[in-house]
């Protein structure tokens, strides 16, 4: 068969940007080798996640360098289900290191009918995963077949990616919420950097899992209205904007329903009152200050 | 067939706008022994025709299991067959690691659809000798594919393939509007019947033929041999009650 482009480096597996294999006699050419005994290469798996040891190996005088550092950031990101759907939340604040370098930035994606991914940590990272997740839908889109891919699919593949990248010592440095809709039920996945993966009734990522999901574990219920889980969220988003520097007032809901799909509101801005004693006078009573 | 100068090799055209050699292939299907698959809205049902050549030996194994949601049935060069079984194992392996879900029975036969018509495009290569009746079922239900050597590939109700399935083809067509309500064990009863309907001498018995099934909720699964004598025997009592021709014997499990 004519080998299809991949998305990815033949060497490096999923994920991974980067050369092709030095010795491609050995891994690629599907068309040459695909039904010698051993060789057979699955459309998906195998040559995505082989690597090339050479590859791996410094080049020339110069280090093989991989991310050792975030540069460009997300914040916490929020989701919980509810009777008939899931919501995500977060805002729209990119951070360059403590600053906050660009306000605009939606970190909900819709990757297709039933499924949106919120993500924290690099953006760039973000941006990647995203070049894949639409070369999945592209490949979905070409089968014309009516099939997609569901979301606890996308979460296993994600996971999968995740944890390839980090066993490559190059993470993208991310944390992921997979949020759909599977055969009716609500489904939410979280994948990290390292790649733990879990799926749980209600997630947040970075700060939001200090912040966020005390009060999720107190207040949510699975079989929620709308309402009660919108209103949720914009008390968790509240409570992570006043505690967590790293956030902005701009902020974004998105919804998976059976009925209404996917959507993904306008940024809105929460009513804050920065009158309280603690904000006014943080270190009044504290141990050590007069 | 007949040798002509045009049929030496894949990637030489016939006047007539024929490869002859792909032709060759899909004759070399017609080989070897019956295969019958049907299928209802829930079920997919496979059925094969063992040929054991001498009473010292086993007979082939053609039907194979790929994985829990789907197996195949293979007619004609059975050795081309485990290689193609191989590679689909491996496919639905793979996207079991990746996607933690079972490969959509479509995406699958394209694979290997895709597999078989390279062959037939490149002077090297031979096609595949084999036809494939692909048996699975996936989110979208139970789907029951046909794979030809010439990489084609067809979507059936019912089909036979391999050597007299006309006969068997005939009985299904006669039958086809009961399948889609029939229970498993009607299924069973119409892909004896069809098998029968085949057969050149002799009786069928739990011996000299095979079924494997897949469906909702339902692993692929091939029956034994004692499982299979019920059947048989339901078959038998069938045909004995109306004269041997077996017409009305459609549903012998179902009374």
């Amino acid at each position: 068969m004519f080998a299809k482009a991949p998305s990815h480096s033949t060497a490096l597996g999923p994920g991974c940007a980067g050369p092709p294999l030095a010795n491609p006699q050995q891994l690629s050419s599907a068309q040459a080798s695909a039904h010698e005994r051993g060789s057979h290469q699955p459309s998906c798996g195998a040559a995505p996640f082989a690597v090339d040891a050479s590859m791996l190996r410094s080049t020339g005088s110069q280090p093989h360098k991989h991310t050792q550092s975030p540069y460009v950031t997300g914040s916490s990101v929020l989701a919980i289900t509810y009777a008939g759907g899931v919501m995500l939340a977060s805002d729209t604040l990119a951070s360059y290191g403590s600053t906050k370098r660009y306000k605009s930035v939606q970190r909900l994606v819709k990757v297709n009918d039933s499924t949106v991914l919120g993500a924290g940590g690099e953006i760039s990272d973000l941006q990647f995963i995203l070049n894949m997740l639409d070369d999945l839908k592209t490949e979905d889109y070409c089968a014309d077949d009516g099939q997609s891919l569901s979301s606890q699919e996308l979460y296993s593949y994600l996971s999968r990616v995740m944890y390839n990248r980090r066993n490559k010592m190059d993470p993208l440095w991310n944390s992921l919420i997979i949020a759909g809709l599977e055969g009716g039920k609500p489904f939410l996945g979280s994948v990290n950097m390292i790649g733990v993966a879990f799926s749980d009734d209600h997630l947040a990522t970075g700060f939001g899992n200090h912040l966020a999901r005390p009060l999720f574990r107190k207040r949510h219920r699975p079989d929620m209205s709308e309402e009660e889980a919108t209103a949720l969220i914009r008390e968790a988003l509240e409570v992570c904007y006043y505690r967590d520097k790293q956030s902005i007032n701009k902020f974004q809901i998105a919804k998976v329903t059976a009925s209404e799909g996917v959507s993904i509101s306008e940024p809105f801005a929460l009513p804050t009152k920065w009158e309280y004693k603690a904000f006014v006078d943080p270190t009044r009573n504290a141990v050590g200050v007069w | 067939m007949f040798r002509n100068q045009y049929d030496t090799d894949v990637v030489t055209w016939s006047p007539q706008g024929r490869i002859h050699q792909v032709e060759y292939a899909m004759e070399a299907v017609k080989q070897g022994s019956t295969a019958v698959a049907l299928k209802s809205n829930t079920h997919v049902v496979l059925a094969t025709l063992n040929r054991a050549d001498s009473e010292l030996t086993s007979s082939l194994q053609k039907i194979f299991k790929v994985d829990d949601h789907l197996g195949i049935a293979a007619s004609g060069l059975i050795s081309d067959g485990r290689s193609l079984c191989k590679f689909m194992r491996s496919e639905c392996l793979n996207h079991r690691y990746v996607y933690e879900s079972a490969m959509p029975v479509t995406r699958l036969v394209r694979e290997v659809a895709d597999n078989a018509q390279v062959c037939t495009q490149r002077s090297w290569k031979r096609p595949y000798g084999v036809g494939l009746l692909v048996a699975g079922h996936d989110k979208s239900g139970p789907r029951l594919f046909y794979c030809c050597p010439s990489g084609n590939y067809y979507e059936y109700l019912a089909h036979a393939i391999g050597g007299r399935s006309q006969a068997a083809r005939t009985y299904l067509e006669r039958k086809h509007e009961e399948y889609p309500d029939a229970s498993l064990d009607g299924l069973i009863g119409h892909a004896l019947q069809a098998l029968s309907a085949s057969l050149a001498e002799g009786e069928l018995t739990a011996t000299s033929c095979n079924i494997a099934y897949v469906g909702r909720d339902q692993d692929f699964k091939e029956l034994d041999e004692a499982s299979l004598q019920p059947y048989i025997q339901a078959l038998r009592d069938a045909e004995g009650g109306d004269g041997g021709g077996g017409a009305d014997g459609a549903a012998p499990m179902e009374s």
